[in-house]
């Protein structure tokens, strides 16, 4: 039983890894070719899933939701890119974060302004809900499953898209030297904006997929930014497989730490003691698995040295 | 020169005629709004010391300034419910004294920043904003998640703790307090700025590379900077939850570290006054625009984003003008 239970909790923390990787990916992408660090991408996580909650209110499909939340957020993105963004990219870090931290505000504040205080409810479709029966007779939501499948195949998508296509030997192209492919004739801004939607889009379809199961509130955005940060840490900056490898990890950590923590010490605690200090340390695991890989390795696990 | 340290003093005279009038014209709510800027002038001063003076944009000084908060609760706590705080291998009790209480969250500031700098500075530039980030997002999830000392809703303290002679329930007493410590602290990091290891720290900032090759250690620098930076943010933090007489994770959270950086740029990298004018400058905005609006927090974004985007320096870059490389 206890067994099964731990596939389950694999499970959640794999789905928890692989919707952390679509936001983290966007963030090393923009940081590897752009140089900058966007605060701001939490709320664009936000965006689309407030995108979602309100198509989803209004039409009552959840395609239409996602698609509407792929559009809300690139077009977020597009926009801030164009009118702040892209003046911060010969600027240093510092004010890197300060204005993506205005942003924040801005964004977090509007959706209040928009939406209210309270938070919005996206109901997953009844095509997806349910659970389903794995092999040695698991039962796992068929949500959840959706979205295992969803990130690994978008995952793929991407890494397919960075190796093969034309746009993806731009952006690797961008990473290795800016000044180089402009004067090849690359539209370098174009380029960059792209690079921008891209990664908002991708943020904000993950906030949709979420949002459906858990609640599509204001400040939704921050606490998922802050752990795709931790994954990127952990992956090394602008990895894309770096970012993948630390999603997984963090997402499993996470979810597991949370799960066996408490167990490991009801053996020699007694166990509300135990319920406490276990998930005190669970809540602190992913920061020391961080701490853990930057004694070891500064730069990430596939940063470059 | 001569214009910012008309400015210094300007700063320092309003902040000290506002409330004196205010206790006269009998406003204590005005005498209370210039202690919060008093107090988050000292955590502005002590990101300063690390961010100004450093380079090092943390971004997880909520950390030191939830840890100080979190040393007068719990000792306080302590106290007030007469029960010990530890008895074994030694009896620690809890205690009221603000003095003694200001020497521990200094201490937990210090030992925390240590710590996080020590394993932060082994990298540079944004790897080192995340990762103080993380860190301070780690203590906030601890605070939470940790039942002892309330959790999530946080420890309330019934009565201000006590300063020797003074009577600091008074809110111009207390006011007096803070106003002193933040002459010491300005005083404290006037002259750090102006030793042989302020001048190093700011050779660092600029160009680590020469002063290895002179042969200083630029990472010691730097952990001792973020240490010194961690005491002084700690102590501010003590201060602010005697102000509310309560602590809670709030203070511990990514918001308060993005805001005490608020203070910072708004006023002034790298200039000893600079997070004074800003606390006071943000906590005017917070009253003024937050009387306007109900979504304040847009205007502040607008603000912040024109200060970013088209006056570098802050208040002291606008008034003062660009600070001269040799002094």
């Amino acid at each position: 039983m206890s067994s099964l239970l731990l596939i389950e909790q694999a499970l959640n923390g794999l789905q928890f890894g692989v919707m952390l990787f679509l936001i983290a990916a966007g963030l090393t992408l923009i940081f590897g070719v752009m140089g900058l660090i966007n605060l701001a991408h939490g709320s664009l996580y936000m965006v689309g899933a407030f995108a979602a909650a309100g198509v989803s209110a209004l039409t009552g499909s959840f395609l239409l939701a996602l698609v509407a939340s792929l559009a809300a957020a690139a077009m977020a993105g597009v926009v801030i890119e164009m009118t702040v963004i892209r003046r911060l990219y010969d600027r240093d870090h510092l004010d890197q974060v300060l204005a993506t931290f205005a942003l924040i505000l801005i964004f977090s504040e509007g959706t209040r302004y928009l939406f209210g205080s309270f938070p919005l409810f996206l109901d997953k479709p009844e095509w997806l809900s349910g659970t389903v029966t794995l092999p040695l007779g698991i039962e796992y939501s068929l949500y959840r499953l959706t979205l295992i499948g969803v990130g690994l195949a978008l995952a793929a998508g991407l890494f397919w898209m960075i190796a093969r296509t034309r746009v993806g030997i731009r952006i690797r192209a961008g990473e290795n030297d800016r000044e180089m492919i402009g004067a090849l004739g690359v539209n370098i801004s174009r380029l960059y904006t792209l690079v921008f939607a891209l990664g908002a889009a991708l943020a904000g379809f993950a906030g949709a997929l979420v949002g459906a199961i858990q609640s599509v509130q204001i400040g939704m955005g921050e606490p998922v930014l802050i752990l795709a940060f931790v994954v990127i840490v952990i992956g090394g900056i602008g990895s894309i497989k770096g970012a993948f490898i630390g999603a997984i990890l963090v997402g499993l950590t996470d979810t597991l730490g949370r799960f066996l923590l408490p167990q490991l010490f009801a053996l020699f605690m007694n166990p509300s003691e135990a319920t406490s200090v276990g998930s005190s340390l669970a809540s602190m695991s992913i920061y020391l698995l961080m701490a853990g890989v930057l004694l070891f390795r500064p730069k990430g696990l596939f940063g470059e040295a | 020169m001569k214009r910012e340290t008309l400015l210094n003093a300007a700063i320092l005279l309003l902040l000290l005629a506002l409330p004196l009038w205010a206790s006269v014209a009998d406003e204590p709510f005005l005498i209370t709004l210039t202690t919060r800027a008093v107090i988050l002038a000292i955590a502005g001063i002590g990101l300063n010391f690390a961010l100004g003076f450093g380079g090092l944009v943390s971004l997880g000084h909520a950390a030191f300034f939830g840890l100080g908060g979190y040393a007068m609760g719990i000792l306080a706590f302590h106290a007030q419910n007469y029960t010990p705080m530890m008895e074994w291998p030694l009896l620690i009790e809890g205690t009221k004294s603000m003095p003694v209480i200001w020497l521990v969250a200094i201490v937990t500031g210090a030992l925390a920043a240590l710590v996080i700098g020590a394993l932060s500075l082994r990298t540079a530039g944004v790897y080192f904003i995340m990762i103080t980030l993380a860190f301070g997002q780690m203590f906030y999830y601890f605070a939470i998640s940790w039942p002892a000392y309330g959790g999530e809703d946080g420890l309330s303290i019934y009565v201000r703790n006590s300063f020797p002679g003074l009577n600091t329930m008074d809110p111009i007493q207390f006011f007096a307090v803070c106003y002193a410590v933040l002459l010491i602290v300005l005083f404290g990091t006037w002259r750090a700025a102006r030793s042989p290891f302020g001048l190093m720290l700011g050779a660092a900032r600029q160009n680590p590379d020469r002063v290895q090759a002179v042969g200083q250690v630029p990472y010691r620098l730097y952990l001792t900077a973020f240490t010194i930076s961690g005491a002084i943010t700690g102590l501010a933090g003590a201060l602010f939850a005697d102000l509310n007489r309560f602590v809670s994770p709030s203070m511990l959270s990514w918001q308060t570290s993005g805001e005490i950086m608020v203070f910072v740029i708004l006023g002034g990298v790298g200039r000893v006054f600079g997070p004074v004018a800003g606390a006071a400058l943000f906590i005017l905005l917070e009253h003024t625009l937050g009387g306007l609006s109900e979504f304040w927090h847009i205007y502040l974004g607008a603000i912040l984003l024109g200060v970013v985007l088209f006056a570098k320096g802050g208040l002291y870059g606008l008034i003062a003008g660009r600070e001269v490389a040799h002094d």
